[in-house]
């Protein structure tokens, strides 16, 4: 392990009048993957949003992929940042495989790149269908695919395993140790104790708002 | 490599336009609905021809601007959450952004002006003079309107009561481009020159350009 991907110092969050995180001092490193648990409302996913430079902090400073998330560049580093919420960014009227296209359109990822990624999830036939007209896993496997044609230095995943069944979850592995193995990093939450700790190099807790 | 924004902005377009063709909201509701609203007002005038014939031109925009604000504000409040982040993580510049969701509006909404249009001329016996100018005005109304529904969504994703401000914020903007529109019609209608008209519309439709590219990354950044 070299070089530090992320490192929070002193961040705390408020949102809506509430304090969501405080003083949260983190380091995270090239090749590591990190497991986050805490209970719901701890400000687990708070957190990955703050990784993901989707929230500023409102106090501290949290450095990702050399940047500051609250400045001007941060728009710079978000195209090397995967991260899959609870719920999918998906558009209900397209299929998988046009939502997926679309994302490449957008990143700059060629077609046959997310072509590819569909089939590399199971998904090859199933790609037609509309993403309203799809379970929640199938949903979940094309956002992997789409992290899968990404590439992403950084991968924040929340509750990666829920509702999805076995060869999904083999899916989730295999894209953190993809990941792990181009030297980015993974930062993995979840309830999920046993997997996520054989999976994580080190594991923390989230204790209303502030790491234990 | 990151996309072009030009490209970035056909994406989107394409998106909103698939989207909503499979919804089939602007074509199933909305313009039965403002269609029927230019049907009932004769209804309640009276059949005088000249008084239709007078006032027509000037209740096709109302119609068109209630309706059009109606779709730009239904088109802004149509991304979740999760969707925004996807994109912001996707590397989408916000001026890409903009001018495909302003593009998309634009286009559903001069489908609607085009279909609302021929209503008013069969119901109201609009004259059809100068119809070459509506070449002009027909797109410029589109795309203002479309402009201030894309502000719109970048209000709606800012959050912070945002979507309760975008009618306020909406309706009057798009005051100068009715004013225009209606001047320019009557203007046809008398065989006067309407250059003054068009050219409002133009300055209108280039501020909210402007305004709409220069505040797409702020009203992106500010979570």
């Amino acid at each position: 392990m070299s070089g530090s991907l992320v490192t929070l110092s002193g961040v705390g969050v408020r949102l809506g009048g509430h304090t969501v995180l405080r003083a949260i001092d983190l380091d995270v490193a090239a090749g590591e993957v990190i497991g986050l648990f805490g209970r719901n409302g701890a400000g687990k996913t708070t957190l990955l949003r703050v990784l993901a430079s989707l929230i500023r902090p409102t106090t501290g400073r949290a450095e990702v992929l050399g940047v500051d998330v609250a400045g001007p560049e941060a728009v710079d580093v978000r195209g090397r940042i995967g991260y899959i919420g609870h719920t999918p960014g998906l558009y209900p009227e397209l299929t998988l495989a046009e939502n997926l296209e679309f994302a490449a359109d957008v990143g700059g990822y060629d077609r046959s790149a997310a072509t590819a990624a569909l089939a590399a999830v199971g998904l090859a036939a199933a790609g037609v269908r509309r993403s309203s007209a799809s379970s929640f896993g199938m949903q979940r496997r094309t956002e992997f695919a789409r992290e899968l044609m990404r590439a992403p230095t950084l991968l924040l995943l929340d509750e990666p395993h829920s509702s999805l069944d076995r060869d999904a979850v083999d899916l989730v592995e295999a894209l953190v140790a993809r990941t792990v193995a181009d030297g980015g990093a993974a930062v993995l939450v979840s309830h999920d104790r046993d997997r996520v700790t054989a999976a994580a190099d080190r594991t923390t807790e989230l204790e209303a708002g502030t790491l234990a | 490599m990151k996309p072009s924004i030009p490209s970035q902005a056909r994406a989107i377009a394409r998106r909103d336009l698939v989207r909503e063709r499979r919804r089939g909201e602007v074509l199933w509701i909305t313009i039965p609905f403002g269609a029927i609203a230019l049907l009932l007002i004769p209804l309640a005038v009276g059949t005088d021809t000249l008084l239709l014939e007078r006032i027509g031109s000037g209740l096709y925009w109302v119609i068109v601007m209630l309706f059009g604000v109606l779709v730009a504000v239904r088109q802004a409040a149509a991304e979740t959450t999760a969707q925004r982040d996807t994109l912001a993580l996707l590397g989408l510049d916000p001026a890409a952004g903009f001018a495909g969701r302003a593009g998309s509006a634009a286009v559903l909404l001069l489908v609607f002006e085009i279909i609302t249009g021929v209503v008013a001329v069969v119901l109201y016996d609009l004259p059809l003079t100068g119809i070459a100018w509506l070449l002009a005005i027909l797109p410029l109304v589109a795309a203002g309107l479309g402009m201030l529904g894309a502000i719109a969504s970048g209000i709606v994703a800012w959050g912070r009561g945002g979507t309760a401000l975008v009618p306020f914020l909406v309706a009057p903007l798009s005051v100068p481009l009715l004013l225009a529109a209606t001047s320019a019609f009557e203007g046809l209608r008398l065989g006067e020159s309407i250059l003054s008209w068009i050219v409002l519309m133009v300055v209108v439709v280039l501020v909210l350009a402007i305004v709409g590219t220069l505040t797409a990354r702020p009203l992106q950044e500010i979570r």
